[in-house]
């Protein structure tokens, strides 16, 4: 493997700086590790859609201003040059966004994201558009139009979703940064079983103008990286008070890197650390709870304080979630109709009306996963049944505030697996939805919410991923960040390396890729 | 499609029978200079889909962001129709799907409106005032344009296909609800279009809309029921939508009571439904029947966030708005010097701005009232329009009367010329110049009119200068005819009895 | 709460604008069954003093200033559109003309 696509981001981008390597070196070397992983019969898949040219010219325009020096360059994001890739919920101007759909098959925004209007301002090449469940429902990226992506850890197990693309991408180490979204944990999960970092911000935190909703009072976007540290600068780069989004937060974004940076030391002392006592134990496999279990015993070891920390609400987030999400879910997708962009599909028989035109592209355009979400959304506000469904859930929802309000009298940041299992197999749980659900249990939470948090990998349970949740009270991922690195640097300790460079090898041989 | 005959009862008759019950639902543009949630420019007639953004269109990952202005001229249009202001508000997705809708749902306010129970007093032409109690003011956005192609009508029965230009998509709008309206009795169609130019003049007022009907700057359901006389549930009731002129406000109200009643009368029972406003026909149609697929579910904005108002920004927002309409017109009246009479009817014709702007650009109170009341009010009766519709504006008027000052034309010539600008053929000065319609004022021409016509009636010369002035009037007919109408009668006179040299 | 039937989903779809075939409709009323009832609880988990919580983060008052800012040109309005004519979006009839 290329030495290149193996450096943190941050790594690399010191290499960048000091001239050792140029960005087109590096964005060569990550688009060579896609053709050689992404692409064959048993490929990866984390990629719909590789911007070659666009990212070698951004990665030759970095290059030129550095080597011409002066104010240009030293004006230059820190990550300037650092190759990144977005997950495919979030609009581009100049590649397609198709939300892993048949509706927005060649689909071409007008628009940039305002995240992706900050990535090109800070030069970062973008490689290409991942893979995800189709409109980012789903656990498992097997929902997705295009094929399901494949865990870099096994090729024959699920990358996690919605954002397995992203998770996948960076752990093969095709890309040293990806953009993810978070409605009820597909930045996390997808993080804990591929043995990634992944951070939900604050609600409001990053922007979301961009991002094509699914819940919109639940959704995020976030860092997807190897380590903390790339996730806080990644995250410092993309957040902050955008005015096209009325829910973004009017105020600065948190000293991410320095919270990292203080961590590194491996000390935490003086840190609460809470455990929810609702967050393992049944449903949680042995071998997560193992790891999970060593990793208290090192944030111990390093002066944390470790509390127990109960929120009886939870056994209430999972429905409360899976009424409130796909109630968002059936009007944010209302606009996926045939008129204006995307796929029209015509009926086979009877009368050319906009009616039937409308129900027949929505007949083809949408998954099952899609359908299902959008019936019980639908379902869930009619006539009737608002104030059961609609309306307990968003009292369940101060509930489960309520919970993680008194919870953070008692600690400073709450831990818990990020997900109850390790990757299962591809196909195993397509045909039974609420076991697929029960994946984001610990996850859901946060978005409820509205509050932060990272998955960092915790160690392998028969040899797969694990990863260890850290939840911050709101606006303040700063928390996470240290908490984060901290876990990170013990556990690495331990381990002597990072937890990918135990990964199996993966090659031109195993993907059927191109050599 | 086959259009059948409404049977229907006369109008008094129904109202021997029946009390009609009524309800608006007035919809308000707003004149902001961008959208209620998106920058786009808020613009009238541009090119189709030119004054859109990715918001507009309802593209993938768009937002949308309150207007402040728009909220603003909300909370003004409140105060002025004496309603509270909420404290806390929000906004709510009303969902269903139709192809002038971008999103497939209507951000609206609904039932957590910026301004609620309020009132307004209308005067009806016998000078009684009625009052109208408003249920809300909310805001919401307006949808796109389709223009149906095919078919023969240009309606959206029998059409082939429809475009959509989204450029009208996401402009602010506010909805004016009353509260139920009982007891208008045989005025009731009077009343609907009172309280609708009542609406029209206050937005107007406020300078928060362009509030031209004719562009659906206003436009108004109107709800209509009957109950018999004595009965206490109210009957069912019918939507006639966007009804977009004060005189369509005022037919549709009736047609619908005389329908009603026909319908009641032989044991029917009335369809709760929306009806169509055919101003070619003066006839509503049914539209569709309230269904299941009118399960809007209604859920609060997850884009958006809650308004809050406090005291000192309504009050700012209060000390902003114009003298109240009923003030407002008793100070007219006293600058102006009409008698009640005289000026009741002026409100009632809707003219009081006509007039104002007319007398402020330069005509006496007098001849103002003279024109708008007279000549203008006619050929809009003759035309079958509002007033505001037959595109007169006080520079016509001023350009008129300039020309009778200044004895290019005379009154009865300008009456004609009046006509020829509302057919369109220009300004006044235009018309007199193409139809060389110009008083004749050249003595000379004048002068052989008058010889002749006093050589052919030596009586009536006789009896002039034995000094029954008024005789010359029986000389002018002859002089009219043969300066064809553009004499002027005053010059006549003078010349007349210079020639036969007596003082005049 | 009452059990969802193959009629209320038919509805729904109807309602979504989402064309479905019998069997789409008998698996997908299979499915919603097991899904309503296992989250049930939650209309009994709130009582009625528990406010609603809409935003997870409370704002309010965010405005925008009465600014005319970028349009898209009708070219870039109309790049995605499936059909249309001049500069307007182009769509089947919205009635059934007989």
């Amino acid at each position: 493997m290329n030495q290149i696509i193996q450096l943190s981001a941050t790594e690399l981008a010191a290499k960048l700086r000091a001239g050792e390597i140029t960005s087109v070196q590096a964005v060569q070397a990550h688009l060579d590790r896609i053709a050689e992983v992404d692409g064959g019969e048993r490929g990866v898949h984390a990629f719909l859609h590789v911007n070659t040219e666009e990212a070698l010219a951004v990665a030759a325009e970095v290059d030129a201003i550095r080597a011409a020096g002066g104010a240009d360059a030293q004006a230059l994001h820190p990550f300037a040059g650092v190759p990144i890739a977005v997950k495919d919920l979030i609009v581009t101007k100049g590649q397609p966004t198709t939300a892993a759909s048949k509706m927005l098959e060649g689909w071409m925004s007008p628009y940039d994201a305002t995240v992706i209007e900050k990535i090109r301002a800070a030069k970062l090449p973008m490689l290409g558009k991942t893979n995800l469940d189709e409109f980012a429902m789903g656990s498992s990226t097997e929902h997705s139009a295009y094929g399901p992506t494949r865990n870099p850890w096994d090729l024959d197990r699920i990358p996690g979703g919605s954002g397995g693309g992203s998770a996948a991408a960076v752990a093969a180490f095709e890309a040293p940064l990806a953009l993810g979204t978070d409605t009820g944990g597909s930045i996390r999960q997808p993080g804990a079983v591929t043995g990634t970092v992944g951070v939900k911000p604050t609600y409001g935190g990053v922007s979301r103008y961009g991002a094509i909703a699914m819940a919109s009072s639940l959704d995020q976007i976030g860092p997807v990286t190897r380590t903390v540290l790339d996730s806080a600068y990644l995250h410092e780069l993309i957040g902050g008070h955008d005015p096209a989004d009325s829910t973004s937060l009017n105020e600065p974004v948190p000293a991410l890197v320095a919270a990292a940076e203080q961590g590194a030391s491996g000390d935490m002392t003086g840190v609460r650390v809470g455990v929810i006592k609702e967050l393992q134990g049944e449903g949680y496999e042995a071998g997560v709870q193992e790891r999970f279990n060593e990793s208290l015993e090192a944030l111990r070891a390093a002066g944390a304080e470790i509390v127990e920390v109960s929120c009886p609400n939870f056994k209430y987030a999972l429905g409360a979630y899976y009424l409130i999400m796909p109630s968002e879910v059936s009007s944010n997708l209302a606009k996926f109709d045939g008129v204006r962009f995307g796929t029209r599909v015509l009926p086979t028989q009877g009368p050319l009306t906009i009616e039937r035109v409308m129900g027949a592209t929505r007949a083809a355009g949408f998954g099952d996963e899609v359908k299902r979400r959008i019936i019980l959304g639908t379902y869930a506000l009619s006539a009737g049944y608002y104030d059961a469904y609609y309306g307990s859930a968003q009292k369940v929802r101060t509930l489960i505030q309520r919970d993680f309000d008194a919870a953070f009298e008692q600690a400073d940041v709450l831990i818990s697996p990020t997900s109850p299992t390790v990757a299962f197999e591809l196909g195993s749980k397509t045909d039974d939805p609420l076991a697929m659900y029960l994946n984001d249990v610990a996850t859901i939470p946060a978005n409820m919410a509205g509050i932060p948090g990272i998955t960092v990998p915790g160690g392998l349970s028969e040899g797969l991923p694990v990863g260890i949740q850290f939840l911050a009270p709101a606006r303040e991922d700063a928390r996470l960040y240290r908490a984060g690195a901290a876990l990170e640097k013990l556990l690495e300790d331990k381990w002597g390396g990072r937890l990918l460079d135990q990964a199996p090898e993966l090659s031109a041989a195993t993907t059927g890729g191109v050599a | 499609m086959a259009m059948h005959q409404e049977e229907l009862v006369d109008f008094d008759v129904a109202l021997e029978k029946y009390d009609p019950v009524l309800g608006f639902e007035v919809h308000v543009e707003l004149n902001t200079k961008t959208k209620m949630f998106s920058s786009a420019p808020n613009v009238f007639g541009d090119t189709p889909n030119t004054n859109v953004t990715p918001v507009c269109l309802g593209l993938p990952g768009v937002l949308p962001v309150v207007n402040k202005t728009a909220v603003e001229y909300a909370i003004m249009i409140g105060l002025a129709l004496n309603c509270k202001i909420a404290e806390r508000c929000g906004f709510a997705r009303k969902n269903y799907f139709y192809p002038d809708t971008p999103k497939n749902f209507q951000t609206s306010q609904y039932d957590d409106p910026i301004a609620y129970d309020g009132w307004i007093d209308i005067e009806l032409s016998d000078g009684e005032v009625f009052r109208v109690e408003i249920e809300r003011a909310h805001m919401e956005e307006d949808a796109g344009k389709l223009t149906h192609m095919g078919g023969s009508t240009g309606r959206i029965q029998g059409a082939d296909y429809s475009l959509v230009d989204y450029n009208r998509s996401g402009v602010p709008l506010v909805e004016i609800v009353t509260k139920t309206i009982e007891g208008a009795g045989k005025r009731a169609p009077e009343l609907a279009k009172a309280y609708v130019a009542a609406i029209r003049e206050i937005v107007k007022a406020l300078d928060v809309s362009d509030a031209k009907m004719e562009r659906g700057n206003v436009r108004c359901d109107a709800n209509v029921s009957l109950m018999l006389k004595g009965a206490e549930k109210f009957g069912t009731r019918t939507e006639t939508k966007n009804v977009n002129s004060l005189r369509a406000v005022e037919h549709a109200v009736r047609f619908e009571i005389e329908r009603h009643a026909a319908v009641l009368n032989s044991g029917a029972a009335i369809v709760q439904e929306t009806r169509h406003w055919h101003e070619d026909t003066r006839t509503t149609t049914s539209g569709r029947p309230k269904s299941d697929a009118d399960d809007y579910r209604y859920f609060p904005e997850p884009d958006l966030v809650p308004v809050i108002t406090t005291v000192e920004w309504i009050e700012e927002l209060r000390s902003r708005l114009p003298e109240p309409p009923a003030e407002r017109r008793k100070r007219l009246q006293a600058d102006w010097g009409y008698s009640d009479a005289e000026f009741r009817d002026v409100v009632n014709a809707g003219v009081t701005e006509a007039i104002e702007e007319t007398i402020a650009a330069g005509t006496t109170a007098a001849v103002a009232r003279k024109w708008w009341m007279g000549e203008i009010a006619r050929l809009a009766k003759n035309a079958d329009k509002d007033v505001a519709d037959l595109g007169v504006t006080s520079a016509t008027i001023v350009e008129l009367n300039s020309l009778i000052e200044s004895k290019k034309i005379n009154d009865k010539i300008a009456r004609q010329v009046l006509e020829f600008v509302v057919a369109g053929e220009g300004t006044p000065s235009e018309v007199v110049e193409k139809r060389s319609l110009a008083v004749v004022n050249d003595d000379s021409a004048l002068g052989a009119a008058i010889d002749a016509a006093m050589e052919a009636m030596p009586d009536v010369v006789a009896k002039v200068k034995g000094g029954k002035l008024q005789a010359i009037g029986a000389l002018m007919g002859p002089v009219m005819k043969a300066t064809r109408g553009q004499a002027d009668a005053g010059r006549v006179r003078e010349l007349v009895l210079e020639k036969l040299g007596i003082e005049g | 709460m009452s059990a969802i039937s193959r009629e209320d989903v038919a509805h729904l779809a109807q309602l979504a604008h989402i064309e479905m075939s019998d069997a789409e409709l008998d698996k997908m009323t299979g499915e919603l069954g097991v899904i309503v009832e296992s989250i049930a609880s939650v209309s009994e988990a709130a009582s009625a003093d528990v406010p609603a919580t809409t935003h997870p983060i409370a704002l309010s008052n965010v405005f925008r200033e009465d600014v005319v800012g970028p349009t898209l040109t009708a070219e870039e309005a109309l790049m995605n559109a499936p059909d249309s004519v001049d500069t307007r979006f182009k769509v089947p009839a919205i009635l059934d003309g007989e």
